[in-house]
């Protein structure tokens, strides 16, 4: 990682790959997860609702990782505006896609509708963190 | 023993579980039940195992209790023979794969609350030849099963219920080790086998066996396809192996018994999780030919599971309301009616085996009840019969699974935690 923010320095908070990559999965997996639960509220077949579950758990994961990357790029740029909207938007797509997982926990039916609810918003929220996260930065005093 | 559970329980707990407070749970006529409620988590809260050492379980005064085997393989339902030898079949069975992550992690929490002893998948033969109520003779009867769970005898046949296949030994009284493997009779459906077990019982003329087949889901998470031929009685004609569903809706019917005199059928049945600390109550029920008991469109009669689509509110229609409610939870695996030997105390009515509970913060069942029957019913209140499986400061010695009348008055007990046979007797 120390090399990384060596490479980057003079681009600030501009994702390296890796981060990058963290960042921009989150979005197939939750949509993939979002997808898995409207052809299960659809069709009743119990294993588009296992998808979604597991699909909700990889999200978790890269969602997770990316915090700490961005983490580690705000300590590193000082604190930014930017690099803060793009952290909380992160953070509040892992909470929500927590409380997403929890409920998805439960059996059957009993996922519903409020896990399908929450897998729109938790992708609404990583499509927002992905644009925050990938954004042209900007260098210097803005504003 | 378990260094990373250092705290003697693990709770996982809980949003919004409404009072929170321990309701006492309802026995017998249930009149109303509560709502259904589920936190963010399911509650769980698994005791941890800690040997027996010198304890032993509490009995009622003018009882005393022993351990009649030990170091058994996971013992789980036992059956009395003529000559009083006692078989114990022992194992474990499943192979319900993980589905969702939840299943992962509650497999590995529920784990903690078992044996890591090995599956038996045999069936030991105990001997107390001179009736000092020592049984010196503990011996290997048959083995290469594949998890016995129900056990029956009529006449020179010995049935046992595999989890796979219902089969039969020839049997002569005196036997210490079958003469040869077993024969099938038919096969039973193990396709996932989520609730494994096989309860099985004998009407008294031998003609018909029948067993219990356990549900392949909590409620149906695993798709309704894997629930074909599943939570149900069979009937099967010892003869010709021919079979039909005898009563169905029977979410997981872990015991099975024959009330004396009558020849009804009855069952203790596991129901549902999920639903709250006090949903849904196990529950014992004489089984009517042909009945539906809810499972999984409703419980308890006609209360709606919103988690199943499609519903079928015709079968909810239709549903029976049990006979005896246990409290939910406890998870009934042993049921075996008593007899005037067992003293006037105890003489009629049934004893139940609970094996204890998982969803619930203040854990319920993990001791042997007597409940009471008069005219052929149950009335009144159970009555602790054999308790003392956990400890005061909440840890987890043993786990009660099948109950066993001896006709000569004893009433045996398998612990599948100790892997221990508990034999319980009148003080002379």
């Amino acid at each position: 990682m120390t090399d990384t923010t060596t490479t980057y320095r003079t681009h600030r908070n501009w994702p390296n790959p890796l981060h990058a990559t963290l960042l921009a999965g989150t979005v197939p997996l939750f949509l993939g997860a979002l997808l898995s639960d409207i052809a299960y509220y659809r069709s009743f077949h119990i294993q588009w609702s296992n998808f979604a579950s597991w699909l909700i758990a990889g999200g978790l994961v890269f969602c997770g990782l990316a915090i700490l990357f961005a983490l580690a790029g705000m300590l590193r740029a000082g604190r930014k505006p930017r690099s803060g909207l793009y952290l909380a938007l992160l953070v509040a797509t892992w909470i929500l896609g927590f409380l997403d997982a929890l409920h998805h926990a439960r059996d059957a039916w009993a996922t519903m509708p409020a896990g399908l609810v929450l897998s729109v918003i938790v992708l609404v929220l990583a499509c927002l963190a992905t644009w925050a996260g990938l954004s042209e930065p900007r260098t210097g005093g803005e504003r | 023993m378990r260094a990373a559970l250092t705290a003697s329980t693990l709770v996982l707990l809980l949003t919004g579980c409404g009072a929170g407070d321990d309701q006492p749970q309802q026995y017998g006529a249930v009149s109303s039940l509560p709502e259904p409620q589920r936190g963010l988590l399911p509650s769980m809260k698994i005791a941890e195992p800690v040997p027996w050492d010198d304890a032993l379980p509490t009995v009622p005064a003018g009882y005393r209790v022993s351990a009649i085997a030990t170091d058994l393989k996971i013992p789980r339902q036992t059956l009395v023979l003529p000559n009083g030898d006692i078989l114990v079949a022992e194992g474990r069975g499943g192979s319900a794969p993980a589905l969702k992550p939840k299943d992962v992690i509650a497999g590995y929490i529920k784990a903690r609350g078992t044996t890591s002893m090995e599956s038996g998948d045999r069936l030991t033969l105990l001997r107390d030849a001179d009736g000092d109520g020592t049984y010196e003779l503990q011996t290997v009867f048959a083995d290469n099963l594949n998890a016995p769970y129900g056990l029956a005898l009529h006449e020179n046949n010995l049935y046992v219920a595999n989890q796979d296949a219902l089969v039969r030994f020839d049997y002569q009284v005196g036997q210490t080790e079958a003469s040869g493997p077993p024969t099938e009779i038919i096969r039973l459906p193990a396709e996932i086998n989520h609730h494994w077990t096989k309860a099985l019982t004998i009407s008294p003329d031998g003609r018909h066996l029948y067993v219990g087949i356990g549900s392949n889901s909590n409620i149906t998470e695993r798709g309704m396809e894997v629930e074909a031929d599943r939570a149900m009685i069979w009937q099967i004609d010892a003869a010709t192996g021919a079979h039909k569903p005898y009563a169905t809706g029977l979410r997981n019917p872990t015991a099975l018994a024959i009330q004396p005199g009558t020849g009804q059928l009855w069952a203790a049945v596991n129901e549902r999780d999920e639903l709250g600390e006090d949903l849904v109550p196990d529950y014992i029920t004489a089984v009517r030919e042909g009945g539906f008991y809810g499972w999984p469109y409703s419980y308890w009669g006609q209360n709606v599971d919103d988690r199943v689509r499609p519903q079928d509110p015709e079968k909810v229609a239709s549903a029976i309301v049990p006979d005896y409610a246990l409290g939910a939870h406890v998870a009934a695996l042993g049921l075996a009616f008593s007899s005037p030997a067992m003293g006037e105390r105890f003489a009629e009515g049934v004893f139940v085996g609970e094996h204890g509970s998982w969803n619930r913060k203040h854990p319920v069942g993990f001791r042997v009840i007597f409940v009471p029957f008069s005219n052929g019913r149950p009335a009144g209140d159970p009555v602790d019969f054999v308790t003392g499986f956990r400890t005061d400061d909440g840890k987890t010695r043993g786990r009660p699974v099948g109950v066993t009348v001896d006709p000569r008055g004893a009433l045996i007990v398998a612990d599948d935690l100790a892997n221990v046979v508990w034999r319980v007797v009148r003080e002379e």
